[in-house]
């Protein structure tokens, strides 16, 4: 095996634009997860069971299903129905479905983690219930939970190859498509994979960072 | 003297303000309260004594709407609060304010906005005549140069005295004090127990404490209440109940406790 620093060169145009596409389906999955994951934990906190029920059902399900197939699901089925998104949306859309079942789990235990003492001072206070939670229960969850929201968004950026199943071309498919063309797979994946290693690392610092500024 | 603290509409002195009508708290099979009578009157200084699990602190929990009574019925100045409708809770609730035995500040807001919140979102108040009364509140609990530290920053006794200033933002008449002092170090308690005293002195607000501090029962109450199993087993002045106890459980207790 050699190693060949020409293909490495001619990969990096090609790998550009796969980092591109593996950025922003972690950014927007991200996103979705984190709000999606909110929602889900204050809807399973609904005093209504017909809201729980559903729910509880529908994240559970999700949740046990692998990634893989709802990314097909969603890629080669829903177009039966009409419904027809770009690979790259149906991508981001996937996992970020996926994983709000996983976020809500984190809220849920930062919610609960939440003293006890804190809504009865709110009902002292006779704060409305939006109230209490946007003003004293959300800030204090959300806070407790920044790190455990920053791994998932880590496992999620290891799960991104998984969208080149639907034709989405992030590094992996743009390493792999170049391998093809060239015989050369050496050096496009040792590339992606030090760049993986190098988004993971810098997410951490990013995220300890973040842990300090919110330690109160 | 125009005091912060007062109420802006204070009730008539001596008449009835709280009271309650065989109220009875169950938690699973253990009877806490067993159709408790009382009453307390407008203005007064009311301490609640006797041994753990006498159903004190459930009296301060059942006025502040944390728990529901099992049975009977609860008033506060003439008002019912159980059973009430939510919206009719929400509108007596505005007449009480707590102080807890483990402060329950909110770490995530500065002591100042920690104050203003409840007067700004309850109350409607602007924010610039909330941020004023709280620094005077907070002058009147030794604290105006700590408006911008977060409640973490402090001591506790600093803590419980923002939460002091926190209850009375909300101008109630009446203020429940849950063991304020039980979860401080010791040498922090006469600075928190100064400041109640100076209140109770100096306003007309009614309070209603559960203390397990003697000497400060004796100083602020004009009545003690001794419980016992969820029974009013004694009642009187500080002189009378401190000096010449009739009951002899009573007796016991504070031979425990003094």
């Amino acid at each position: 095996m050699q190693w060949d620093w020409g293909a490495v060169a001619d990969f990096m145009p090609h790998f550009w634009d796969g980092l591109l596409v593996t950025l922003q389906a972690l950014a927007l999955g991200s996103v979705i997860s984190f709000v999606l994951g909110l929602v889900w934990a204050l809807l399973m906190r609904a005093p209504s069971r017909f809201v729980r029920w559903p729910v509880g059902a529908v994240t559970e399900f999700i949740r046990n299903t692998p990634l893989l197939v709802q990314l097909f699901f969603l890629f080669y089925v829903l177009p039966e129905w009409n419904i027809t998104f770009s690979a790259l949306t149906t991508g981001v859309v996937a996992i970020g479905l996926h994983y709000s079942t996983y976020t809500m789990q984190v809220y849920r235990a930062g919610i609960e983690a939440v003293p006890v003492g804190q809504w009865e001072a709110a009902t002292a206070l006779n704060l409305p219930p939006r109230r209490t939670w946007t003003a004293v229960i959300l800030p204090q969850a959300v806070r407790r939970v920044v790190p455990a929201l920053g791994n998932y968004v880590i496992a999620m950026l290891k799960d991104t190859p998984m969208l080149m199943a639907i034709t989405v071309l992030d590094m992996l498919g743009e390493a792999r498509l170049f391998a093809q063309q060239n015989f050369q797979f050496t050096e496009p994946l040792t590339v992606i994979g030090v760049a993986f290693i190098l988004i993971s690392y810098l997410a951490s610092v990013l995220l300890r960072a973040l842990e300090r500024r919110l330690v109160r | 003297m125009k005091e912060p603290a007062s109420h802006a509409n204070p009730p008539v002195d001596g008449s009835e303000l709280i009271r309650f009508d065989h109220v009875t708290k169950r938690f699973g099979s253990n009877t806490v309260l067993d159709g408790l009578d009382f009453s307390v009157d407008a203005g007064k200084h009311v301490t609640l004594i006797g041994p753990s699990g006498s159903g004190k602190t459930t009296i301060l929990r059942l006025l502040m709407t944390l728990v529901k009574p099992d049975e009977g019925t609860i008033t506060v100045a003439g008002d019912q609060l159980f059973p009430a409708s939510e919206k009719q809770v929400r509108e007596v609730r505005k007449k009480i304010g707590m102080v807890f035995q483990q402060f329950n500040l909110f770490p995530n807001m500065k002591v100042l906005r920690n104050i203003t919140e409840a007067p700004v979102t309850v109350l409607g108040m602007s924010k610039d005549e909330a941020e004023q009364r709280a620094r005077e509140l907070l002058d009147l609990v030794g604290l105006a140069d700590r408006c911008d530290a977060y409640p973490t920053q402090l001591s506790g006794g600093q803590q419980q005295r923002v939460a002091i200033a926190r209850a009375l933002a909300m101008r109630p008449q009446v203020l429940l004090l849950d063991e304020v002092t039980s979860a401080l170090d010791p040498e922090l308690v006469a600075g928190v127990l100064d400041v109640l005293r100076d209140i109770a002195r100096t306003t007309d607000i009614t309070m209603l404490c559960v203390t397990h501090e003697m000497n400060f029962a004796r100083d602020i109450s004009d009545q003690v209440l001794m419980f016992d199993s969820g029974h009013v087993i004694e009642t009187g002045p500080p002189e009378k109940i401190f000096g010449d106890p009739e009951h002899e459980r009573t007796r016991e207790f504070l031979g425990a406790v003094l």
